[in-house]
């Protein structure tokens, strides 16, 4: 058996989860072990994160309580106001820009019922298994100065546009934002892919009835009828864009300047280079406050469209 | 659903064209990690194997690719059993705070290792636990908890009461029912979650380079980021050692590639 039962076929039945025994605490000693784990690796640390950030601190001396200091400190940096314009960038480049690629590829595959739709599978969602170390690898030596790209405009004749992609201030960023569409794209078109797969036939032959051309099939009923994917892909795509970190550290360090820096490289480097770990910690907390209320909001929008 | 033969063409030009582009970085690191190292090795051929071994003994990879085994064994065997039960719990019993507990669990899948890593390390360095499996480990022991918990639950929750039911009937204790029933029969779902789990252990890079400030105890994917910092001249080996940094989760992934997909894509479905 391949297939999981979905959790809510039976989930409602009434009568059942009864602890009737009386072992009032049979419960909680199966969560207990976990739980202990927990709190002392993720929700301590998350509550120290909070506290730390109200502080002043260079990692070695004496704290001193700044209280809101470094959270007004993010927009009066620069530094760091280019790192979270940046995450805004990469947010397209993640999220937007594949999930408009997905649509169209998964519409036209679903249309067609193309043969070799496995494989097809296998190969797009391999990016998605690869460490992001390996990817950036393979990605700066395909932007390296004598590296693929440019052998590659070069074999057309288009000398003038080649450059040292990654060390360049304007196109490192959408550079370095394309390698996340790589790795996006083929999730968003195998989840897409799974859920066209459940819009029934009669539906599109209603439609075809009706005179609707591929255009408008496409926007009344295929996009309308994966809102559900869509928003589970976005919301995956954009918290992926808002922890990029490996591919930075990897690619370009946050350079030229301050390029292609992002807030989770920016949590790093404060915190262990340059020595603001205050700042850091508000740095780590903002970021996780701007990941709930983009989940939140992707969520939040696709309900009430629906 | 007709269409016509062009259409046809057209949505095969697409299938093909779309699997270039997600083939050519992987193709190009191939091509690179097997060409000649250095012009000596140049005039010697075109094909170069040997690359592999040289970039594992230069790297020290026995050593890193070690380390991320043993990682991986302790985050995954340790998550998975904290997991069942907890998800157990969770999925098959009522109890005080249950909806509350459930979602502290939630939180922790939202929240990024970012924010949680800076008083981490400050934490374990006081306790002296930094450059020790525990502290590469034991963080990411509680973000695939998280995540486990969530997936053990829904799991549980799908099993036909019934069953459980008769077990109860027949005097099998809580434990009992668990060990003897319900895990056997999760088989599928359980696997799912270990591959997972393996799959973001293996790939984890900010939890790890933290971790080990000293780089004793450091994972494959570090070791590829410290052998990308020290030959910054010659792409072959560096590609050698990224594709064997890479290995174990692909092999696994062309492996189990229904559990991969499916996991990462119902995991995340809301419910």
């Amino acid at each position: 058996m391949r297939a999981l039962p979905r959790a809510s076929s039976t989930s409602g039945a009434p009568g059942r989860h009864t602890a009737r025994q009386g072992h009032a605490i049979t419960p909680y000693l199966f969560i207990a072990p976990a739980f202990i784990i927990y709190a002392a690796f993720m929700l301590y640390p998350l509550a120290r994160a909070v506290h730390l950030s109200l502080y002043d601190w260079d990692g070695l001396t004496l704290a001193t309580f700044v209280g809101a200091g470094n959270y007004t400190g993010i927009l009066a940096d620069a530094r760091l106001r280019a790192a979270f314009g940046h995450a805004g960038a990469f947010i397209f480049f993640y999220a937007v820009l594949p999930c408009g690629l997905g649509l169209v590829l998964a519409a036209v595959l679903t249309r067609a019922k193309a043969r070799g739709l496995a494989l097809f599978r296998t190969l797009v969602f391999l990016p998605q298994v690869i460490a992001m170390v390996v990817v950036s690898v393979a990605f700066k030596q395909i932007y390296a100065p004598d590296g693929l790209l440019n052998s590659g405009l070069r074999s057309i004749g288009l000398d003038g546009l080649t450059r040292a992609w990654l060390g360049d201030y304007v196109f490192s960023l959408p550079a370095v934002g394309l390698i996340g569409s790589w790795v996006s794209t083929g999730l968003v078109t195998v989840l897409l892919l799974a859920g066209m797969a459940r819009i029934p036939t009669e539906l599109f032959e209603a439609a075809r009835l009706d005179g609707a051309g591929a255009v408008r099939e496409f926007l009344y009923i295929i996009v309308p009828s994966v809102r559900a994917e869509l928003t589970v892909a976005l919301t995956l795509t954009i918290v992926a864009s808002l922890k990029t970190f490996d591919l930075i550290y990897m690619t370009t360090s946050g350079g030229p300047g301050s390029s292609t820096t992002v807030p989770s490289y920016e949590v790093y480097r404060r915190a262990f280079e340059t020595g603001q770990v205050g700042s850091a910690a508000a740095i780590g907390v903002t970021l996780t406050i701007i990941i709930f209320l983009v989940t939140l909001a992707v969520n939040r929008v696709s309900e009430r469209g629906a | 659903m007709r269409v016509s033969a062009t259409e046809r063409t057209l949505n095969y030009a697409i299938l093909i064209g779309f699997s270039l582009v997600v083939l050519t970085p992987v193709a190009s690191i191939l091509a690179a990690a097997f060409g000649p190292a250095n012009a000596s090795a140049a005039r010697e051929g075109a094909f170069h194997p040997e690359n592999f071994a040289t970039a594992w003994v230069e790297g020290r990879f026995g050593q890193y690719m070690g380390t991320s085994v043993l990682v991986a064994v302790v985050v995954v065997s340790l998550a998975v059993v904290l997991s069942i039960l907890s998800g157990y719990a969770f999925g098959t019993m009522r109890f005080r705070g249950e909806q509350a507990l459930f979602y502290l669990f939630l939180l922790g899948i939202m929240v990024p290792a970012e924010a949680i890593i800076v008083p981490l390390f400050f934490d374990l360095r006081t306790f002296g636990l930094t450059d020790t499996v525990w502290a590469v480990a034991l963080p990411q022991v509680a973000q695939s908890v998280a995540f486990g918990t969530y997936w053990m639950r829904a799991y549980f929750k799908s099993v036909n009461p019934s069953i459980m039911d008769a077990a109860r009937v027949d005097g099998a204790s809580k434990g009992r029912i668990l060990f003897s029933i319900l895990v056997p029969m999760g088989r599928p779902a359980i696997t799912t979650m270990v591959v997972l789990m393996f799959m973001w252990t293996w790939n984890e890079f900010l939890i790890p380079l933290v971790m080990s400030p000293s780089g004793e105890f450091r994972t494959a994917p570090l070791g590829l980021a410290f052998f990308q910092g020290q030959y910054t001249q010659g792409t072959a080996l560096l590609a050698a050692a990224a594709v064997m940094v890479a290995l174990p989760v692909v092999v696994l992934y062309f492996l189990m590639q229904r559990h991969f997909i499916k996991g990462m894509l119902e995991g995340a479905v809301k419910e």
